[in-house]
């Protein structure tokens, strides 16, 4: 009996061996460990055993029971790992295939930009101050100190307003956002006229001037302009919020230079250069060679527009300065051709 | 301006700073140079990762390889009858150089010169422009055979040094130029290209330039030097006073005039170095008189005019010349020296004699009194003009020219006379002139002295630093101002060069402005604003704007920004409207008027893009034009949306060829003002928006204001637009409504008991609203039912012509667990409310 025992262990673990799938080892297991099975044929002739061979026998036969389930239930691990091993190699993916897209929505670069500007400014406590895009000439450049006739008129090509009788406070497109230096003056000033608030906004809008359309010259463009008016305030000031600005603007190290200049609207008047951030300052095409970018202009806001916006130049100074987003973009991205801003091509849009 | 170093040494020593050095300190101090060409000297080196600081171009000559040296024969070529060779001596050896130049043809087979003629000599392996290429191409200087005759060396023109684009012809050297020396060292230059600011027209001459440099390097300016000194007159000829008068009358626009007589000049060509100075200065070399007035203005920055004194001599019937300065009448003509007849109004001024008029006043010379090779004797101008007078009258007869850019920046009286004797100084220096004694100087209305009045206290509020009286008059001296230092106080005089600095508060910031540029912009500290803030209101509009802007990006919209300006044609397209806002001076018949319509603006935009994608949805936020008469137009702010294409992006493997319609539009909106927090908002039907399909288009109300319309673009307007095959959906939004609109917050408390869903499915005719169904699930269900979705909306014939089944998917939602027999109670209350109101019917 124990010999049939060991023949029964022996060749149901031979034929464990060749088992691979899942049909063919519940086959096995019905074969081996089944009721009709030759190991349950010796449990159930158990009975017909004599008491000394029962021990010897059952201990024996219940060993091979133990040792055959649990090479089965190896069996079914190792058959199961190499169907998920097999299926793991088969699911292989060409990963270089592109992804589902989906349609999304952007901003215009040129809004993206002025929001980074005007989130700057408002950190440094320049709140947004709009104004209107058709002005009079009077708040344009009158007011702004640019007389009529003067040749400072030159740097700003107009677009007038057609109009029923000639006059000499034309309509025209604003060539800057600075009218709404004096509109924001005059509605501060109203609040206390002996002794108006200081003023810190920034002035954002689309400006427009009188150019043949080019990839480098545009009628119409955005502007943004800081104006800061108060009892105390100095070009030492003036440069020390640029450089807070162009800091955040352009990156820590970023060197700039002031240079002196002239703008009817301010005196002392100075453009402000920063070091090339494309090429790092050693010369490259976005800087046309000269290691410098010129980014902004400012100044010292003029006696006569200080007093125009009812600001008393004797008691009160006061600085502003103006910048372009879409020149920044242009410097940053290199952009060589102005005329994709207001072209809408999807192609430009998309990339931003 | 273009202004060569070698000038400017004329008149500042400038040892040992190179030409970058003088070009930065220029540049900071707002004369700023835009580029440096090189015409000879050594040009900068950059090493790998050096900083530049300009943009440079040019060429350098090398000292070794190109020489001053002389021709002292010109020989006939043996193989060829339009080439010559040249014996030439460079200082060391004598050559034979081969050239075909024009200007020394003539000489050939002459024989020994008698005198020999100096010239630019480069040696085999010189790096020149070659002369024969077009535009700027360097070449190295080869040996080779030229009709058998050996050529390793050459005579240079102004093209092959860069000195101009001109090849015909060798340059001709002024007889003392010393052979041997390096022609680098002879008249080696580079010239800086120089933007004058227009408060600057002071510094649009050598001088000028001269005096700022000094000022920034504390070196001397020589006015004094030898050319500036004016030759005494020859005194046995008779006095112009005697023989020229001259009458203004309108001072207040032409305040001084001044004139001086040349005798007996022999017209012919300049020395070279004048001519090499005005060309490099991008000056026509034209003759030894017409260069003297261009150098003198170059030089001094007073533009004058050259008469021929015998023509004017002969119109006055050979007595006294005398001539007026009036304003023309309106109609009258002259004929200008570019031989133009022009048309004046009175506010031109017309230099006339008693026959008639001369010349177009401070703009222009007139033809018939015009300095010819014939003429003899010479009245010389230099007046004094209103810059804006000038502006006007070189705008009006489009004549931009050297006088005119000068004259409209504004040019001081006081140089008038200086201008006159410094031209006349140069005619009897280069054309062997006698200078009669005497000027005629006619100066009715002196300008003031500007005076201003500047303490330490100006200097520390404005500029920010601390200088004493004295720091302050060193830094204004510097730059010609006078100063007195009284009562703790400095009486500040501008200088009679400028005609910038004003009086009073204008005045102070002029010269402080000066004061700050003689400090030096960078020597100024940096600091931080120690001025109150003033209070914070933010502004709610442009706030509101931006996330409104956020929402249509979240919802999948691209924003555009379009022109302002458009055509009424294109507008007409979509919307017509009888007036707009029109330019005077429209830049093209495209960009006529503004736009009134953004719709308009973003359909174009959908136009431009149509064939570049399957599926557009465009935004744009932005003002429009609304003409008032005789005042500034109205500028609401409006967002339009269009949309049209495919629904979804389709992949390799996943397609759908849907396309956005009315309800995928209606969505977004609708999400769009949930995000807004607007609530209770009406969409109805309307057909009286005209550029909408009729039966696929709604206003959109809160209340009874009308805050936007939308829908399908009426089939009509599509036509006119190229626009593909889908349908368009538009909406347009008046943003002032929308932003009247109070928003409603709060939330609905999110409830920790489990929500039951069910759906229910009701037939009702289809002339029922699928609003009034919705209305009254809600009623009826109130608070215990939190959500109610429709799902499906189906027809067919088994449940009944004209009817229609709409399902929907119901959330109920108590504050306790709700059981399936809670829900069931609610929802016979809601079918029983939907037979009852609108004859509804469960399907089951």
């Amino acid at each position: 009996m124990l010999d049939k025992l060991n023949e029964i262990e022996k060749s149901a673990l031979e034929s464990l061996k060749s088992v691979t799938d899942a049909a063919a080892l519940e086959a096995w297991r019905v074969a081996n460990l089944g009721r009709s099975s030759a190991l349950m044929g010796v449990f159930s002739e158990f009975g017909k055993l004599s008491k000394e061979e029962k021990p010897v026998i059952g201990a024996a036969a219940n060993r091979v029971k133990v040792k055959l389930e649990a090479e089965f239930e190896s069996q079914v691990q190792a058959v199961k790992n190499a169907a998920l091993a097999k299926s793991l190699e088969e699911e292989k993916l060409d990963v270089t295939l592109p992804g589902r897209t989906k349609f999304i929505g952007r901003l215009h670069p040129s809004t993206q930009q002025l929001r980074r500007v005007l989130a700057i400014l408002a950190e440094m406590g320049f709140q947004v101050y709009t104004s209107r895009e058709v002005e009079t000439d009077e708040y344009n450049f009158q007011l702004l100190n640019f007389p009529p006739d003067h040749p400072a008129r030159d740097m700003q090509d107009t677009f007038f307003i057609k109009t029923d009788s000639e006059t000499d406070n034309p309509m025209l497109m604003r060539t800057h956002t600075s009218p709404g230096q004096i509109h924001a003056m005059r509605q501060f000033t109203k609040t206390n006229p002996q002794d108006p608030p200081p003023i810190r906004i920034a002035l954002p809008g689309m400006c427009f001037r009188y150019e043949q359309i080019t990839a480098r010259s545009e009628v119409q463009f955005n502007q943004v302009e800081g104006l800061a008016v108060g009892k105390n305030i100095t070009f030492a000031d003036l440069k020390g919020t640029i450089a807070d600005f162009v800091r955040r603007m352009f990156g820590e190290g970023a060197r700039l230079r002031f240079r002196a200049s002239y703008f009817p609207f301010t005196e002392p008047s100075a453009e402000v250069d920063v070091e090339c951030f494309v090429c790092g300052g050693k010369g490259c095409q976005v800087c046309k060679n000269s290691g410098w970018l010129e980014i902004l202009g400012c100044g010292m806001v003029h006696p006569v527009v200080l007093q125009n916006g009812g600001y008393d130049p004797k008691i009160y100074s006061g600085f502003a300065w103006g910048m372009g987003p879409e020149r920044q973009l242009m410097l940053r991205n290199k952009i060589n051709d102005i005329r994709y801003f207001w072209g809408n091509d999807v192609r430009f849009l998309e990339q931003f | 301006m273009k202004i060569p170093i070698s000038w400017l040494k004329d008149f500042i020593d400038l040892d040992g700073l190179s030409v970058e050095d003088i070009a930065r300190k220029l540049t900071l101090a707002g004369m700023e140079v835009d580029e440096i060409l090189y015409v000879g000297l050594p040009m900068p080196v950059y090493k790998e990762g050096e900083k530049h600081e300009f943009k440079t171009n040019g060429i350098a000559w090398d000292k070794e390889k190109i020489v001053v040296a002389e021709i002292r024969e010109v020989k006939a070529h043996p193989n060829a009858d339009k080439l010559t060779l040249l014996d030439l001596y460079d200082g060391e050896k004598d050559q034979v150089v081969l050239t075909g130049a024009p200007n020394i043809f003539h000489l050939k087979g002459t024989g020994r010169l008698e005198k020999p003629i100096k010239v630019a000599y480069a040696k085999e392996g010189s790096v020149l422009y070659d002369g024969h290429a077009e535009g700027q191409v360097l070449m190295t200087l080869k040996r080779a055979k030229i009709r058998g005759v050996d050529s390793y060396s050459m005579v240079c023109s102004e093209k092959e040094l860069g000195i101009t684009e001109e090849s015909d012809g060798i340059i001709l050297l002024d007889d003392d130029a010393p052979v041997g020396t390096p022609l680098a060292d002879y008249i080696g230059d580079a010239v800086l290209d120089i933007s004058i600011l227009p408060n600057m027209a002071r510094n649009a001459n050598v001088i000028g330039i001269a005096r700022e440099l000094a000022a920034l390097t504390g070196r001397e300016l020589k006015v004094e030097s030898p050319k500036l000194q004016v030759q005494p007159a020859t005194s046995n000829l008779q006095s112009v006073t005697d023989l020229v008068e001259i009458e203004l009358k309108n001072p207040e626009i032409n305040p001084r005039f001044t004139a001086g007589l040349i005798r007996d000049v022999e017209i012919k060509p300049s020395p070279y170095e004048v001519q090499r100075r005005l060309k490099l200065a991008g000056i026509r070399a034209i003759s030894n008189i017409v260069d003297a007035t261009n150098y003198a203005m170059l030089e001094l920055g007073q533009p004058l005019h050259a008469f021929d004194y015998d023509v004017l001599k002969e119109r006055a019937g050979k007595k006294k010349v005398k001539l007026t300065v009036r304003s023309a009448k309106d109609g009258e003509k002259v004929t200008t020296l570019d031989n133009k007849e022009r048309t004046l109004t009175s506010s031109n001024l017309l230099v006339c004699d008693e026959k008639g008029s001369l010349a177009l006043g401070g703009v222009m010379g007139g033809l018939e009194s015009e300095v010819t090779d014939n003429t003899k004797n010479i009245l010389l101008e230099g007046a004094a003009w209103n810059f804006i007078n000038i502006r006007k009258t070189a705008k009006q007869h489009n004549l931009p020219s050297e006088a005119s850019f000068r004259f409209s920046r504004g040019v001081h009286p006081a140089m008038a006379d200086q201008g006159v004797k410094l031209g006349l100084h140069y005619m009897s220096q280069w054309a062997n002139g006698k200078i009669a004694p005497g000027i005629v100087d006619v100066y009715p209305l002196k300008p003031k002295d500007s005076v201003v009045q500047v303490t330490a206290q100006d200097v520390k509020k404005l500029l920010g630093i601390d200088l004493t009286l004295q720091q302050i008059s060193d830094l204004l001296t510097k730059l010609d101002f006078k100063c007195k230092i009284t009562n703790n106080q400095l009486q500040v005089t501008a200088p009679n060069h400028r005609m910038d600095i004003g009086e009073g508060a204008i005045g102070l910031a002029d010269v402080l402005e000066e004061v700050a540029r003689s400090y030096g912009y960078d020597n100024i500290p940096t600091t931080t604003m120690a001025d109150a803030l003033p209070p914070q209101t933010g502004n709610p509009v442009h706030e509101w704007e931006e996330h409104l802007r956020d929402l249509l990006v979240a919802l999948g919209l691209q924003e555009v920004l379009s022109y302002r300006m458009t055509s009424i044609e294109k507008e007409s397209r979509v919307v017509q409207h009888n007036t707009y806002v029109q330019f005077a001076n429209p830049i093209a018949p495209e960009k006529s008027v503004l736009r009134r319509s953004l719709i308009a603006s973003v359909l174009d935009n959908l136009e431009k893009n149509i064939r570049l994608s399957d599926s557009f949805a465009l935004f744009e936020i932005g003002s429009i034009f609304e003409p008032v008469k005789n005042n500034l137009p109205n500028e609401p702010r409006k967002l339009a949306i269009a949309m049209t294409g495919l629904r979804k992006e389709n992949a390799w493997d996943v397609k759908d060829s849907t396309t956005y319609d009315f309800y995928d539009l209606k969505g977004r909106l609708e999400l769009l003002l949930s995000g807004l927090r607007l609530t209770n908002i009406s969409y109805a039907g309307s057909d009286s928006i005209l550029h909408l399909h009729p039966g696929k288009c709604a206003e959109i109300k809160i209340g009874a204001v009308v805050i936007g319309v939308f829908g399908e673009l009426h089939p009509l307007v599509k036509e006119k637009y190229e626009l593909g095959d889908s349908p368009v959906l538009v909406a347009e939004f008046d943003l002032e409504a929308v932003r009247g609109v109070n928003p409603t917050y709060g939330i609905t408390p999110v409830s920790e008991f489990p929500p039951v869903y069910e759906d229910i499915a009701v037939i009702v005719d289809e002339s029922v609203l699928a609003e009034t169904v919705e209305a009254l699930i809600k009623q009826t269900g109130g608070r215990s039912v939190s959500q109610v979705k429709l799902f499906d909306v189906y027809r067919d014939e088994k449940i009944g012509a004209g009817k229609k089944s709409l399902a929907y998917n119901l959330t109920y939602q108590s504050d306790k667990t709700m059981t399936d027999a809670d829900a069931a109670a609610i929802r016979n209350k809601i079918v029983k409310r939907l037979e009852h109101a609108v004859g509804a019917k469960l399907r089951s």
